[in-house]
């Protein structure tokens, strides 16, 4: 079981001249990091005695997109499971740092995960849909929350999420079909409804589309776009075209580190690091 | 890392086509002042020969272009490159256009008696030619601070355009019997001139090549 601890230390100037940089900027304006929807300082993240992630710092604003690239193993995929302690049900694991979803750490003694992981929800990389319904699967974050009073307002719930995951129109005739008949790109966007059914506020993304053909990510992608008027979204991706096409901001992670982040613009027209431009350019080592 | 050598040699490719189509414009320039000067027709000739050439170079680095674009995906100094050396492309093969048409002038001009010695259009003719050379090798060595340098000697063009444009009225005032090959003259300064106007062009390009600044339109 994880051991996640909270500090409240003072944010240090990292070493890496970029972060160094980022740090600074969130410093001089304290206001900044309680505008942003997720907040995070000086999170270090261990498996056992290994360090995972080194002092990462960053903030996220609302209703935007922001990319995580690297290479594998750069840890971008465990901040992004720190963020609503995914990495908890991992043994051995410990956190120190904070992390701040809108102004409240999420390390905290006394959060209440479960609430948590219904505000930031996850979609991962292999389509995960239970062996159940259309239906069931969309309502059943609902059920067993309880955040719905009667069968009209969960018929409804279920409606909204299928039509805010763009897959109303092509399932709306048979929703007690399994979602196992569904194709792989029509799971993902299942997955991303039952996501979204419980109005989560935050929705993290590890390679959403990696498993998908180009059609269907082109769909995965639209949506992730359509979706950031509502959510704030944080996408793992390995596609860097994906995240040149998706993101409004990208940041980049290497050897558990946050080299830099940027505008996803300047990110891969102009980055600020050489190390990013070493990555983006495929010249990376 | 496959994909990776791919791009270079891509990038490697429209590297050395830029460089021969700037080499083959500078050379186009050069024989056209030296048909002009030297009231060489065969040379003139030689130039608007010469430009098929320059276009079929134009097209296939455009293809190349596209092609690195789509099939490889530069990003960031990369894509930089790729960028400007599309821009940079149709800039060179409008100076070879310039060329080309000093060389009518030159084929026109030598069917008359010459208006007088040549002094100051070759002078600002060679300029042009040392300042395009100046660009290209900043271009290709990537030297944004070498591309400025060059930039500002494109003042040195203006004045010798103005001074040379001067005199042309003046001796056609003074001497109506001029007019008709003083204006083709005119019309050589006026295509120096813009070849000047064309290098700076491209000397913006290579700072935005090199420096991702965007320095058109900055003064």
């Amino acid at each position: 079981m994880a051991t996640p601890t909270s500090t409240t230390a003072p944010v240090k100037p990292p070493t890496d001249a970029a972060q160094e940089e980022q740090t600074s900027a969130l410093q001089d304006d304290g206001r900044e990091r309680a505008a942003a929807k997720v907040s995070v300082r000086d999170l270090d993240f261990f498996y056992g005695r290994a360090q995972a992630l080194h002092k990462i710092s960053l903030d996220v604003s609302s209703q935007i997109v922001m990319a995580f690239i690297g290479p594998s193993g750069c840890g971008k995929s465990t901040f992004l499971r720190t963020l609503n302690r995914m990495n908890d049900t991992i043994p051995g694991t410990r956190v120190e740092g904070s992390v701040q979803i809108d102004g409240q750490d999420v390390y905290a003694p006394g959060t209440d995960v479960v609430e948590l992981r219904r505000r930031v929800g996850m979609v991962f990389q292999k389509s995960n849909p239970f062996p159940k319904s259309i239906f069931d699967n969309v309502a059943y974050g609902l059920r067993i929350n309880k955040l719905t009073s009667g069968k009209s307002e969960l018929n409804d719930r279920v409606e909204e999420a299928l039509t805010n995951a763009a897959l109303w129109p092509e399932v709306k005739d048979r929703l007690k079909a399994s979602a196992l008949s569904l194709s792989g790109g029509q799971q993902q966007r299942l997955c991303i409804a039952r996501a979204l059914a419980v109005r989560p506020e935050v929705i993290l993304m590890d390679e959403p589309a990696s498993a998908l053909d180009p059609m269907a990510t082109q769909k995965i992608e639209e949506l992730i776009v359509e979706l950031k008027r509502q959510f704030t979204i944080i996408i793992v991706t390995h596609n860097m075209q994906q995240a040149a096409r998706v993101s409004d901001k990208t940041a980049f992670f290497w050897l558990g580190k946050l080299v830099e982040v940027n505008s996803t613009e300047r990110m891969f027209t102009n980055p600020n690091e050489k190390l990013t431009e070493d990555y983006i350019t495929g010249r990376f080592g | 890392m496959e994909l990776h050598r791919l791009l270079d040699r891509d990038l490697d490719s429209l590297r050395d086509r830029v460089l021969l189509l700037g080499g083959e414009t500078e050379t186009a320039l050069q024989k056209a002042m030296y048909a002009l000067v030297e009231r060489d027709t065969v040379t003139a000739r030689e130039v608007l020969d010469g430009d098929d050439e320059i276009d079929r170079l134009e097209l296939e680095i455009d293809r190349l272009c596209v092609d690195t674009i789509a099939l490889r995906q530069p990003a960031a100094r990369d894509l930089r490159f790729v960028i400007s050396v599309a821009k940079i492309t149709p800039i060179l093969e409008r100076i070879a256009d310039h060329a080309c048409n000093i060389a009518r002038v030159a084929i026109d001009l030598n069917d008359e008696p010459q208006l007088k010695p040549y002094v100051d259009l070759p002078r600002m003719a060679e300029r042009a030619s040392h300042m395009l050379r100046a660009a290209l090798d900043a271009f290709t060595s990537g030297d944004g601070a070498a591309a400025r340098l060059v930039i500002d000697r494109d003042d040195e063009i203006d004045e010798l355009y103005n001074h040379i444009f001067r005199d042309l009225i003046e001796m056609m005032v003074t001497d109506p019997t001029t007019t008709t090959r003083a204006a083709r003259l005119l019309f050589v300064t006026k295509h120096i001139e813009r070849i000047g106007d064309y290098v700076t062009d491209i000397c913006e390009l290579t700072v935005y090549m090199t420096e991702a600044a965007f320095i058109k339109h900055s003064n």
